[in-house]
């Protein structure tokens, strides 16, 4: 960690607000549509470590997939639906459930953190046989090209069957939509 | 030598993240925002893996995340597809008024 120059810390922290600013965000805003770009702000920070820790691949995919595709979803269910207004936060339903999850959360970060902090000098069993970077190689692709060899070799059957997943999501949710037509009289009663 | 800060800074990071996701699941009512607490969650998961994958020097890590954002994605079409239909029929609905299964 010391061989860390400043200018990679000033990357590290940035995005860490970033991620950490967004997140609170989400949770604390009481417009929807601010907690999704709250969203896309965590996820652009995340975007920029993943580019900090040389996975160049994974951060495009991340702002494209991420930031791009599942926000916009997100942003098109609040405006088809109608729901960004502002939402009274001060309702709680169960009144303790705020404190619990409170320390719920702390205890998480502590329990989470300790371990890490632990594990930090921990003997590496096994370790990989390294992950090829642009600057090692002097082969710009060298991320995408090895992550495409591992992917299309070692886990070729677990990446086809990501694609009948999708399939099943796509075919399940037009599914779950659609108004069916109904002949029933009572159906606005039956339906669920 | 790529990555000098250490992967337990990203993991102290990733750490308070998937903490803060999990407290909002538990803490906000309205079942989009809760959705977007899965996701903080599953980017938490994500940042942990790159970052040991930089590590360990282990490609698989990376190729985890990618599978994790395809599950990611179909977890979000179907979970709106079903707010969709639940939310046409009760405008306004929460967590908390989806208590019974009938509709």
């Amino acid at each position: 960690m010391s061989d860390a120059t400043f200018l990679e810390y000033v990357v590290f922290f940035s995005a860490a607000i970033m991620i950490l600013g967004g997140a609170v965000g989400v949770i604390a805003l009481k417009n929807p549509v601010h907690a999704a770009l709250g969203l896309v702000l965590t996820l652009f920070g995340v975007a920029v470590q993943f580019v900090a820790m040389e996975a160049h691949f994974l951060a495009a995919v991340q702002v494209i997939v991420y930031a791009g595709a599942i926000v916009v979803l997100f942003l098109f269910v609040i405006m088809l639906l109608g729901v960004d207004e502002s939402i009274d936060l001060s309702i709680e339903p169960i009144p303790i459930q705020r404190p619990l999850a409170a320390v719920m959360a702390v205890g998480l970060v502590g329990l989470l953190g300790a371990a890490i902090v632990r594990a930090e000098d921990a003997l590496v069993i096994n370790p990989g046989s390294g992950i090829d970077t642009a600057q090692e190689t002097g082969n710009n692709d060298a991320n995408i090209q090895q992550l495409a060899a591992n992917l299309y070799g070692d886990h070729v059957f677990a990446f086809q069957l990501t694609s009948v997943l999708l399939i099943v999501a796509v075919v399940g949710t037009v599914l779950l939509t659609r108004k069916w037509p109904r002949n029933t009289p009572d159906s606005e009663s039956s339906d669920a | 030598m790529i990555a000098a800060i250490g992967a337990t800074s990203y993991l102290l990071l990733a750490a308070a993240l998937f903490a803060i996701g999990a407290f909002g699941l538990l803490i906000r009512r309205n079942p989009l925002i809760m959705f977007m607490c899965v996701e903080l969650m599953l980017n938490a998961a994500n940042l942990t893996f790159v970052a040991l994958a930089t590590q360990l020097g282990d490609i698989n890590g990376q190729t985890a995340v990618f599978f994790v954002m395809v599950v990611a994605a179909a977890e979000v079409v179907v979970g709106l597809g079903i707010l969709v239909s639940i939310l046409r029929r009760r405008p306004g609905a929460t967590a908390d008024d989806l208590a019974e299964l009938k509709g």
